[in-house]
């Protein structure tokens, strides 16, 4: 496929939420789709420990030329998508910066200290407002609520994903979604996943 | 989204760097495999296991490291290219038999892989295993990204032949779990025969018996060995000098800090300023490349993870060279101009290089800054915790509250596997847990203190072990413990697999990494074998568990084992299902006002039950509640129902 015009180079995405949301496979589907695309990506993940209901983070570099480290350094993401609302400004406390576009979901997953009344978790006003105040622009979404009624709660992830597309900061459409995820995965989820990226595209205004 | 049988030569696709590295094995025409898991290095063995059906690779999980790298060279000796793969502390425990492998020697080409965690993402020490290279004499190499894994790894092979000896591989988390570009080669077709060729005298490489002795003579021959590797590193590929001719600043690098250093070098602007040679063979150093580079300039930094290993080789080298290349001024781990613990990044690659020649960073606006200060601890600290439905929450709230009925301070020696969660987030195993080092020290450690007896020490004490470290190294010191007639009871936290690193397969399953059936080693069979009294139960059934605890620890001296059998909520056959479907019965929870001081969320600790703080009630969170029913058991006021869920 092209390679089209990145609007930086390297573009730096961060996708972010709790272990068992599906942020692995949020990465990388939208890097797959990206490299089709002709380009150099770079995907920094880690997973074990942090898959046990702490925070997850993958960050991807796009590049036309050349191969980037697996981590983004501090104050530059270009482009934030939290499957997690305090995940998302835990993110851009380290790498937000007044020109990165945020995509939040809205569903808390309450950490455990949230569970048993040791700390406190913000109102979705205070997200919104934060997510706000530290992004060039921010797309509040509710992922989860939208997967549950599509039948998974886990297809948050793919709703996410539709939504980045529609953002148009990426050369990634519904095609290109589509022509990955016929060959990474068994037919019989082909189609769901193909409607949450539609709910997705349909999300973002 | 992984690497399939689909794709062909030429074909660019993503890759995570365990998987080209696995690419790479299998275009060298690597025949046998073996590992045991460990993050970051458990892809590697899985992604080679989904190849393995060809009939062209045998694969396996191993017991251990040890007995990994023993299989793995049965291969070499036989002919066949074979690779073991391991973490970082996996070298240690096959570091016996390296160091006799590498005085023998190996036939067929033979590598060792090592996944390190710089940062200790998902391990409780920081070791390095590059240190093993020079210690046992071997050729080490590092690759830098994701093609040059592959390239590296085929390669590796190759120079494994050249100088008939192990060469060692070495990945960071950050390359392994990483993914990129990736252009695949050619399989080869070719498959070779098995056979040990070994009625040839001692002196014989090809036929010979395969030994580490005599040992002067081996030793001498093995160090003749490396420096034939060096001479072969003056011309590799797999390092390369960029920049400018006579820069400010040189920088050399190898693994994920070449791509660190990079970008720090961009950020700063500082192209025509700062040179950086990469270094891919790491291990012995070429030191003709190293004295045409060192010749360059007068300042190094060199950045690395963890330990200053090339640090220090690059200063013995530029102490035999300093007549013709002069004195340098050397940057890096020993003058602190990078931390000595810890992973590193671009960032703080960035300080390090902005230090040294005096250019400013780059910052975010004042304003940015202020908003940033405005919205500063806003994130709850999100605590890592056992998952929902996890075994490990049952478990360890049975030995809670039979440790507190016992009331002699009682306390449980910790493993490797996710149930070091309760060694390392207290809170996670009820405060119970209070060891934790290698795999199988917890047993070893119980052994130990079940011999204090004599000195006083009445102290109920626990082990608790994985099914898969229970096999890996908890056997030889549970044999120990019932020898020594220590006092200790052994609970093994069966869940049916290695749960931590993704359920690979182990001696207590029936089919192995390649997915055929495979003889089961009964853990109760076992410990029963070895004349220890043997209890099996379900973690889930809390109060029987509970009771069995008490009356082992009032029971008589010597080694009592409980075997707990449940699978992992995780567990293929349990994802995504629910046996139960939990609820809350408002009536009956009392709330704040019920005196169990919030048992279930407050102690109980499951992400599955919220504090509905309008209501000042429990309730349950029917996405994460994973609706294994336990909860049900502990609530004082019986108002955390279970409902039998419909079968789907």
């Amino acid at each position: 496929m092209t390679n089209l015009a990145l609007r930086k180079d390297p573009y730096n995405i961060v996708i972010t939420g709790v272990g068992g949301q599906g942020n692995v496979m949020a990465s990388r589907v939208l890097a797959t789709m990206l490299v089709r695309r002709g380009f150099r990506v770079t995907i920094g993940e880690t997973f074990g420990m942090s898959q046990r209901g702490g925070s997850v983070m993958s960050h991807i570099r796009v590049s036309s030329a050349a191969v980037w480290s697996p981590q983004i350094p501090k104050g530059r993401a270009d482009l934030l998508v939290a499957l997690e609302p305090v995940e998302a400004i835990r993110v851009l406390a380290d790498y937000g910066n007044p020109s990165v576009k945020s995509l939040v979901n809205m569903r808390p997953i309450y950490p455990v200290g949230v569970i048993t009344g040791e700390a406190d978790y913000p109102a979705p006003e205070t997200i919104r407002k934060a997510v706000a105040a530290l992004s060039e622009t921010a797309c509040f979404l509710d992922a989860t609520a939208e997967a549950i009624r599509l039948g998974n709660p886990i297809w948050g992830n793919i709703i996410m994903i539709g939504a980045v597309a529609r953002l148009g900061v990426l050369p990634v459409n519904r095609e290109l979604f589509a022509a990955v995820i016929r060959e990474g995965m068994p037919a019989s989820r082909v189609e769901a996943n193909l409607r949450a990226f539609a709910i997705g595209e349909a999300a973002v205004a | 989204m992984s690497m399939d049988r689909g794709q062909r030569e030429g074909d660019e696709v993503l890759l995570m760097g365990n998987e080209a590295i696995a690419r790479g094995a299998l275009e060298a025409g690597v025949q046998v495999a073996a590992g045991y898991p460990g993050t970051p290095s458990s892809e590697i063995i899985e992604t080679l296991s989904r190849f393995a059906e060809t009939g062209k690779l045998y694969v396996e999980w191993s017991t251990n490291e040890k007995v990994a790298m023993e299989t793995a060279a049965a291969a070499s000796f036989a002919g066949l290219r074979s690779l073991c793969v391991m973490k970082q502390n996996g070298v240690n425990v096959a570091s016996d038999f390296l160091l006799h492998l590498a005085g023998s020697g190996t036939r067929a080409g033979m590598i060792l892989i090592t996944c390190d965690d710089p940062g200790a993402l998902s391990s409780v020490n920081e070791g390095e295993s590059r240190h093993f290279a020079r210690l046992m004499e071997i050729p080490l190499l590092e690759p830098a990204d994701f093609q040059e894994a592959k390239e590296m790894t085929r390669w590796a092979f190759t120079l494994s032949e050249e100088i008939r000896n192990i060469v060692m591989v070495r990945s960071v988390t950050r390359m392994s779990h990483a993914s990129g570009n990736v252009i695949l080669g050619a399989l080869p077709p070719a498959v070779r025969k098995a056979e040990f060729l070994c009625d040839g005298a001692v002196s014989d490489p090809e036929r010979g018996p395969v030994i580490s002795a005599p040992v002067i003579e081996k030793h001498r021959l093995q160090q003749e060995k490396i420096r034939k590797a060096a001479a072969i590193f003056e011309k590799s590929p797999f390092n390369a000098y960029s920049g400018p001719e006579r820069p400010e600043l040189l920088i050399i690098t190898s693994s994920a800090c070449r791509l660190y250093s990079l970008e720090a070098v961009s950020l700063l602007d500082a192209e025509d300023r700062v040179g950086i040679l990469k270094l891919g063979t790491t291990w012995p150093l070429p030191p003709a490349l190293l004295k045409r580079v060192l010749s360059t300039t007068e300042k190094i930094l060199i950045v690395e993870e963890v330990l200053p290993f090339l640090e220090e080789q690059v200063k013995i080298l530029a102490a035999e060279q300093v007549r013709e290349i002069g004195v340098k001024t050397f940057y890096g781990k020993n003058d602190g101009a990078l931390p000595m613990a810890g992973e590193l990044n671009p960032d703080l690659a960035m300080a390090a290089v902005g230090r040294i020649l005096g250019i400013d960073p780059p910052v975010l606006s004042s304003a940015y800054r202020k908003k940033l200060r405005a919205f500063a601890g806003l994130a709850p600290r999100r605590e890592q915790t056992f998952c929902p439905g996890c075994p490990h929450r049952a478990s360890y709230w049975s030995i809670r509250e039979a440790l507190q009925r016992d009331g002699r301070g009682g306390f449980v020696c910790g493993d490797i596997g996710c149930y070091a969660m309760a060694s390392l987030f207290p809170a996670a195993g009820f405060y119970t847990a209070k060891t934790l080092h290698a795999m199988g020290s917890g047993t070893g450690l119980a052994s130990g203190f079940g011999k204090l007896g004599s000195f006083g020490m009445d102290q109920p004490i626990i082990a608790v072990c994985g099914d898969s470290t229970f096999y890996h190294a908890a056997i030889p010191a549970l044999i120990n413990a019932v020898h020594q007639n220590a006092n200790i009871i052994f609970i093994a936290l069966d869940n049916n697999g290695t749960a931590m690193t993704g359920f690979q397969s182990h001696p207590g399953i029936d089919i192995n990494a390649m997915g055929d059936a495979s003889p089961v080693v009964d853990i109760a069979a076992l410990c029963g074998a070895i004349g220890a009294k043997v209890v099996v139960g379900d973690p889930f059934a809390l109060q029987e568990t509970r009771e069995t605890l008490n009356r082992l620890m009032e029971g008589q001296q010597g080694v009592k084992v409980l075997i707990l059998k449940q699978s992992c909520a995780l567990s293929p056959e349990k994802k995504g299902t629910k046996r139960y479907l939990m609820q809350v019965d408002d009536a009956l929870c009392r709330g704040d006002a019920c005196g169990c001081n919030r048992l279930c969320t407050r102690i109980f600790r499951c992400p599955g039950l919220l504090w509905n703080r309008e209501k000042k009630k429990a309730q349950i969170d029917e996405v994460i509640c994973a609706g294994c029913g336990v909860c049900a058991g502990i609530c004082p006021a019986e108002a955390i129902r279970c409902e039998e869920a419909a079968k789907s």
